[in-house]
C-alpha cells in the first residue's frame, strides 16, 4: 500500500506536532501515575520484601507491618526449635520520636534487628557500615530525610524517645510510605527507642533450611507457636500493600488520576485524529468512490494512529525517563519496571486506536457520491 | 457484444424526510465499447445521479443497469465496490488527487486497490503515466503540477486495471482550452484505440467536437433532441 497513512500524518507538521504532545501528555501523566503508584506500593513494603526471610511471625491478626504488636520473645525459642528452621531473629518495626539538637520532634520507625546475621537490616548503604550498628547506640537513617531530621553528617548525635542516637552511616533511597523515616538500629537499641520490654518482640524473621518443605514447615510453626499468625514473606507483603493502596484509599486515588490521564489521552488523541481524518475526508470518499472497500481506508486511519501512538510513545519515555530519574531523589519515588514501560506501549497503541474508532465510524457514514459534488 | 453500459427504465428518487424527490423517470441509455458519450444538460437535470447509478456508486430506486452485460442494480451495497473496482475508471472535475502522495503512487494507490502492488505496481504506474505523457513526474507531487497534468494523472489512475467503461464527470470544467482539448482527445483515444466505453458529463461546449454521441437530459429524463455526431 502507498504510505497514504504516513503522508496523511505527517503532511501537516502542526497538526502532527498537536496530536504528538497530546499522546505525550497522555503517556507520560499516565507513567508518573502508574509510576506513584508501583512506586508507593514497593515503598509500603520495602521492608519486609528486602528482609530476605521465608516467614515473619506476627501477632495474631496484624493487618500490616506497621500495625505489628508485641509478644514474648520465648516464642523465639519455639521457632528455632522446629524442624526446618534455618535462622529466627526478633525484629522491630515502631514509630517512635527523633529529637534533633535544636529540639524539634519528628516521627521516626526505629527498625530494631540483629546486626551480627545483618537480616531485616539496611540496604543501599552508601556511608558507614552495617557492622556499625553493632555499637551501642548507633543508627542509620536515609539520605533522602537528612534535612527532616536535621543530620548533616556522620557521627552526629541526636534523641529517639530520649535516648542518645548516633548516626554511624547513610542508606540510600529507603523511602517509607508514610513519609516517617526508617532509623535501622540493633534490636537492643530498638528495644529501648520505642520503650518494649526486654522479653518481648514485635516480629521474628525466619528462615527455612534450603530445600525445606515451605507449606510444611508453616504448619508446623502454627502448631508450635500459639497465638500469632506464620505469614509468608510474600503474603505480609501483600497484606501490607493492600492496607496502604486500597483499605487506605492512597492507591485508589492515584488509580482514578492514571484512568484520567488515560481519558484525557483517548480524547486528545480522538479529537486530533478526527481531525485529520476530516482533513482527508475528501481523499476517503475518492477512495470509496474508487471501490476501495470500507476495510482499507479502516487500514489506513488505524495505520495512521498506530504510527502516531508508537512516535508519541517513544518521545514519551523519553520525557518519563527524566521524570522518573528526577523522582530519585524526592519523597515519593515514581518507578517504571520494563513490565510496565511494556503495558504502557500496548496502552498507548489501544488507546489511538480507540481513538480512531470515532474517525472509523465518520468515514463509514461517508457517502462515495460526496466526489461528484462540486 | 455486449454494451459497455446499458440502462433500462431506471427510475431514482431521493427520500428527504417526509418527501419523495424523483430524480430519475424511466431513463433508457446505452453506451458502447469503443464510444464517447456526452451527457449534457442544465443543473438538476440528473447528469451526475444518471452517472453515479452507472458507476455503482448510487442505486438505482428501479429498472436495470448492466455493465459489460452484468445486471448490477440487483447487487446489494456490499458488492457494488467491487464492481466499480473491476470495471470502472472514475475522473472527476476536481481531479480528486491525493495530495500527499506523488504522481506515481497516486497510481499505485489505484493499482493497489485492484490487487497489483510491489514492482509490478511501479512499473505499470510508469506506463501509465507515460501513456498520458507524464513519465517524467512520477516523484513530483500533485501540487507541482499545472491543471491538465493533474487531470492526466486522474485519467492515467482510472486506467489502472484496465476498465471497460470510463466515467468523467465535467472533466474539462477546471483546464484551460488547450488543456482541456488534450484531455479530450486522451479520452477519445481511450475509447477508439482500446475499446473503452467513455461517458463524459459536461457543460463544456468546446468538447462537443470529442464526442460520438450526445445525450441530452432534461427534468431527469432523456431529452428528445439528442444527437449523433457525424464522424
Amino acid at each position: 500500500m502507498p504510505p497514504l497513512a504516513q503522508r496523511n500524518l505527517t503532511h501537516d507538521k502542526v497538526r502532527l506536532a498537536v496530536t504528538l504532545t497530546g499522546i505525550v501528555f497522555a503517556v507520560v501523566l499516565i507513567v508518573v501515575e502508574m509510576g506513584l503508584f508501583v512506586g508507593f506500593t514497593v515503598t509500603t513494603s520495602s521492608i519486609i520484601d528486602k528482609s530476605n526471610v521465608d516467614f515473619w511471625i506476627v501477632s495474631k491478626h496484624t493487618p500490616y507491618i506497621e500495625q505489628g504488636s508485641p509478644f514474648s520473645e520465648r516464642k523465639l525459642y519455639q521457632v528455632l526449635a522446629t524442624p526446618g528452621v534455618a535462622s529466627a531473629d526478633k525484629y522491630i518495626v515502631r514509630f517512635t520520636q527523633w529529637k534533633t539538637p535544636a529540639g524539634a520532634q519528628e516521627s521516626v520507625q526505629a527498625v530494631g534487628f540483629n546486626p551480627y546475621t545483618g537480616i531485616g537490616g539496611p540496604w543501599n548503604v552508601v556511608e558507614g557500615n552495617v557492622a556499625d550498628l553493632k555499637t551501642p547506640d548507633a543508627v542509620m537513617v536515609d539520605e533522602l530525610y537528612k534535612k527532616k531530621l536535621g543530620v548533616t553528617k556522620v557521627g552526629e548525635v541526636f534523641e529517639i524517645d530520649g535516648r542518645r542516637a548516633k548516626v554511624v552511616g547513610f542508606t540510600r533511597g529507603i523511602r517509607a510510605f508514610t513519609t516517617t523515616p526508617y532509623a535501622f538500629t540493633s534490636f537492643k537499641n530498638a528495644q529501648g527507642y520505642t520503650n518494649l520490654k526486654e522479653d518481648q518482640t514485635f516480629f521474628i524473621l525466619v528462615r527455612a533450611v534450603p530445600g525445606t518443605d515451605l507449606k510444611a514447615l508453616q504448619r508446623a510453626l502454627e502448631l508450635r507457636v500459639r497465638d500469632v499468625d506464620v505469614l509468608p514473606t510474600a503474603k505480609f507483603s501483600s497484606m501490607t500493600r493492600i492496607y496502604w493502596m486500597f483499605t487506605t484509599g492512597a492507591g485508589v486515588a492515584v488509580l482514578i488520576a492514571a484512568a484520567l490521564g488515560l481519558v484525557v489521552g483517548v480524547v486528545v488523541v480522538a479529537q486530533t485524529i478526527y481531525a485529520t481524518t476530516m482533513d482527508h475526508i475528501r481523499e476517503y470518499g475518492t477512495l470509496k468512490a474508487m471501490g476501495a472497500p470500507n476495510s482499507y481506508i479502516y487500514r489506513v486511519i488505524i495505520t495512521q494512529a498506530g504510527i502516531a501512538a508508537v512516535v508519541g510513545y517513544v518521545l514519551a519515555m523519553c520525557v518519563s525517563f527524566f521524570v522518573v530519574r528526577a523522582s530519585q531523589s524526592g519523597g515519593a519515588v515514581i518507578l517504571l519496571p520494563w513490565q510496565m514501560a511494556v503495558g504502557i506501549f500496548f496502552l498507548t497503541l489501544l488507546m489511538c486506536v480507540s481513538a480512531a474508532v470515532v474517525s472509523i465510524n465518520k468515514v463509514t457514514s461517508l457517502d462515495p457520491a460526496m466526489v461528484f459534488r462540486g | 457484444m455486449p454494451a459497455a453500459i446499458s440502462v433500462r427504465d431506471v427510475t431514482k428518487v431521493y427520500i428527504e424526510g417526509p418527501n419523495r424527490v424523483p430524480v430519475l423517470h424511466g431513463v433508457d441509455f446505452d453506451v458502447e465499447q469503443g464510444e464517447v458519450v456526452l451527457l449534457m444538460g442544465p443543473s438538476g437535470s440528473g447528469k451526475t445521479t444518471l452517472l453515479s447509478i452507472m458507476g455503482c456508486i448510487l442505486r438505482a430506486t428501479s429498472g436495470s443497469v448492466q455493465i459489460a452485460g452484468r445486471e448490477v442494480a440487483s447487487l446489494s451495497e456490499r458488492e457494488l465496490p467491487g464492481i466499480r473496482l473491476k470495471n470502472i475508471g472514475f475522473i472527476f472535475q476536481g481531479f480528486n488527487l491525493f495530495p500527499t502522495l506523488s504522481v506515481g503512487e497516486n497510481v499505485e494507490l489505484a493499482l493497489d486497490l485492484k490487487g497489483v502492488r510491489g514492482a509490478k505496481a511501479k512499473e505499470e504506474s510508469r506506463r501509465l503515466l507515460e501513456q498520458v505523457g507524464l513519465g517524467n513526474k512520477y516523484d513530483a507531487l500533485p501540487s507541482d503540477l499545472s491543471g491538465g497534468q493533474k487531470q492526466r494523472v486522474a485519467i492515467a489512475r482510472a486506467l489502472s486495471g484496465s476498465p471497460g467503461v470510463i466515467l468523467a464527470d465535467e472533466p474539462t470544467a477546471a483546464l484551460d482550452s488547450h488543456s482541456g482539448r488534450n484531455v479530450m482527445e486522451m479520452m477519445r483515444e481511450l475509447a477508439q484505440k482500446h475499446g473503452r466505453g467513455v461517458v463524459v458529463v459536461t457543460h463544456d461546449s468546446r468538447v462537443l467536437e470529442f464526442g460520438d454521441r450526445i445525450v441530452h437530459m432534461e427534468d431527469g429524463r432523456i431529452a428528445e433532441a439528442t444527437a449523433e455526431i457525424a464522424a
